[in-house]
């Protein structure tokens, strides 16, 4: 059984279809990349395995380990583990990262039955996690995501994933925006969470990021359907040439 | 000779009040209505001494030419003070054996409030067993405070022991003329609290803890009367987190604050009365009246209010900065769900030459509520050097409620500065979704960033009570969103 399944998938928003038929499977252990021109519908691809309702779905199917995702709500999503690092992590005024932190710990514990965390081992957490993204331990005191950094939310995103230990962690732009310090600490956040049971799903403008993250697969979604796909090579062709040739072979 | 006439026929109908009030003293409640011989009644029920009989009688005399205020943005049905009963004798709740007779629902919420069980059975009702019972707090508490010089007891008691204090400065902070709803409590105030803190005391605790145990059932023209002498400070807590009920739908009450020199009062409230169902229907009703005066140079008052209760809440914690470089403070979290009206706010009056004021207020409105913020900031020709920052937030959820400001600023010194922040907002989807997306359910996920959001407020709150609040406000939401 496949972690992840995507059957002809078709999203609009306020009518205007963006997923015309996508497919994609992605089983544990994987990690896929999905690169794509502006427009091409990849955020949309995150944000409805996430939950979002601004989107509609007007046909096709998500399967997550065998049951459908698309019935779920999204904190029973986060629940059954799957995770989305946003791209413009959303700033939550006199919330502390701390209480936020806890809180989500919890409520996903609570709906899988189990009891909130000892303090003392969600502090040796916390600190395990924050040295592993080089997250300022100071971060943890100020609102979710107020007064950081650019770099800084991206980081505080791969830290939540950190804690949180999701099956399934969708990636989107995580490197859109960060200097190449900023890259490679957020790509080694990722390197040291996977393992043979979980899997992540990486979606990125730029070829550079899959140095750091190896992809075992790379798709190339256009005009809301998977077009192509391939090894971590057909990203250097679509660095080296930009998306119109394939666009382009499509057509032809 | 006429104005003997006058004279003599005062003396005889006034006896003939005398006659029919004498009778009826043994009542324990009264007959609804209110005359000049509800007044008496109620005076001679507590062995007022006479000055306080004639200082309620003019109230009474005053609030019969006066009109109830309208002028709030709420609307309810006419009040018919002549139904309504103004004196009933303290009632001991029924007793019960254990917390197994309470009913549940009640229970739920004390622990989800996080209550103590020793709390909620004083709460509920439940003879407490012989470990920490009330009686021996309560003395514990007497003795630490007496110790220190502090008065702490009932207003009535402090009428009797205290009378040269209670009439040195009750009604110089509300005058019994200031408001409709403030002559009716001075003629007919059942009872409240009355603190004095000497010359240079810290009141050793919070009186909070004490008063949440001591002073509950205090009735619904209650009167609180606080001075702080010289370089003293005070904490005062007022209310509780846990829903109270009551058979009476009118509140009136008074609350009077005193500083003197370099004195503190702080003083916080949690009110969660009734706020009737979702119509709005059986809710209380607050018409309330606050004031401090930072009588003394380089005094500080503080309100700190979180309202969550009442069906309609009409109220203004004000402070008169008379004393040079005193300090005004007002932090408020207002919420209103379901039918709720709120109209609140505050009065910061600048006299003293470098006084200042804070005005921090957080107006959260759900369902069809209504919550209104009406403030005033005046600096005076005195008042130089004056300042004031306020900021006034408004939270809507959902998009039939109502969220209103009303700040009006009236400056007549030149050198005062007056900084006025407002906004109004939603709570976004964005970040619903984005905790949601953490695992964290849509109630749960507003209830955050709501507290979030009245952060500044709670954290004035003390530490204990802080934590209340915040699940009082998670429960209060409930069910107004989604």
């Amino acid at each position: 059984m496949s972690m992840l399944e995507i059957k002809n998938l078709h999203a609009s928003v306020d009518g205007k279809p963006i997923l015309k038929g996508l497919n994609l499977t992605l089983n544990k252990g994987e990690v896929h990349a999905i690169m794509g021109p502006n427009g091409s519908g990849k955020s949309t691809l995150a944000s409805i395995i996430a939950g979002n309702d601004a989107y509609e779905i007007t046909e096709g199917s998500i399967e997550f380990e065998g049951k459908s995702l698309l019935d779920l709500e999204p904190h029973e999503r986060a629940a059954a583990g799957v995770f989305l690092a946003f791209q413009y992590p959303v700033e939550i005024p006199g919330v502390s990262m701390m209480n936020f932190m806890k809180t989500a710990m919890n409520e996903i514990r609570a709906q899988q039955g189990l009891e909130p965390m000892e303090p003392a081992a969600f502090l040796k957490r916390v600190r395990e996690k924050q040295a592993l993204v080089e997250l300022d331990a100071k971060l943890a005191n100020r609102s979710v995501n107020q007064g950081f950094s650019g770099g800084e939310k991206k980081r505080n995103e791969v830290f939540q994933m950190a804690m949180l230990e999701p099956k399934l962690a969708v990636l989107d732009e995580t490197d859109s925006g960060l200097d190449i310090d900023a890259l490679r600490i957020v790509a080694q956040g990722v390197n040291a969470l996977r393992n043979t049971n979980n899997a992540f799903l990486v979606i990125t403008h730029y070829q550079r990021l899959l140095d750091y993250i190896v992809p075992d697969v790379v798709h190339v979604l256009a005009n809301g359907k998977i077009i192509k796909t391939g090894t971590k090579d057909l990203a250097f062709k679509l660095e080296a040439k930009g998306y119109d040739w394939i666009l382009e072979t499509e057509k032809a | 000779m006429a104005e003997e006439q006058d004279k003599l026929l005062h003396e005889i109908t006034n006896r003939e009040y005398e006659h029919g009030w004498s009778v009826d003293l043994e009542a324990e409640t009264l007959e609804p209505g209110l005359t000049e011989d509800t007044v008496r009644f109620i005076s001679a029920k507590k062995n007022e001494p006479s000055w306080l009989l004639e200082w309620r009688l003019k109230a009474f005399r005053h609030w019969q030419q006066m009109t109830e205020p309208h002028w709030g943005l709420m609307h309810y049905p006419p009040i018919d003070y002549q139904a309504l009963s103004y004196y009933s004798a303290p009632k001991k709740k029924p007793e019960l054996a254990s917390l197994d007779e309470v009913d549940p629902e009640l229970l739920k919420t004390f622990d989800r409030l996080g209550i103590s069980l020793q709390e909620q059975k004083m709460l509920a009702g439940v003879a407490v067993d012989a470990v920490i019972d009330s009686v021996s707090v309560k003395t514990t508490f007497k003795e630490k405070l007496a110790e220190k010089g502090v008065i702490f007891c009932s207003l009535s008691e402090a009428v009797q022991e205290h009378p040269d204090l209670v009439k040195a400065y009750l009604g110089t902070v509300v005058p019994i003329k200031d408001n409709f709803f403030a002559a009716l409590n001075s003629a007919v105030f059942s009872d409240g609290s009355f603190v004095y803190i000497p010359k240079g005391v810290r009141c050793p605790m919070e009186l909070s803890t004490y008063f949440r145990i001591n002073a509950m059932n205090t009735g619904q023209f209650e009167r609180t009367l606080i001075v702080a002498d010289d370089d003293s400070y005070v904490s005062y807590l007022e209310g509780c987190t846990a829903p109270m009920r009551d058979e009476n739908q009118l509140h009136a009450a008074v609350v009077e604050l005193v500083a003197l020199n370099r004195a503190h009062i702080k003083y916080s409230t949690v009110q969660n009365w009734y706020p009737g169902d979702k119509n709005g229907k059986g809710g209380i009703y607050n018409f309330v009246t606050k004031r401090g005066n930072c009588l003394g140079e380089n005094s500080l008052i503080s309100w700190t209010q979180v309202e969550t209760g009442s069906s309609i809440t009409w109220k203004y914690p004000s402070v008169l900065l008379k004393g040079d470089g005193s300090k005004g403070e007002f932090f408020s979290v207002a919420v209103t769900a379901n039918a709720q009206q709120a109209d609140t706010g505050t009065k910061m009056v600048h006299l003293g030459r470098n006084t200042s004021s804070t005005i921090i207020s957080k107006g959260i409105s759900a369902g069809q509520s209504n919550n209104s913020y009406r403030g005033l900031v005046k600096i005076a020709p005195s008042a130089t050097g004056a300042r004031n920052f306020s900021q006034c937030d408004s939270l809507l959820l959902g998009s039939h409620c109502g969220a209103h400001t009303f700040p009006s600023i009236e400056v007549d010194n030149a050198t005062g500065k007056v900084e006025h922040e407002a906004t109004t907002s939603k709570i976004a989807e964005d970040q619903i979704f984005y905790l949601n997306q953490r695992g964290i359910p849509t109630e749960k996920a507003v209830a955050l960033i709501v507290n979030g959001y009245c952060r500044e407020v709670l954290d004035q709150l003390p530490m204990e009570f802080a934590v209340e609040a915040r699940k009082l406000l998670e429960i209060s939401l409930e069910g107004s969103v989604g």
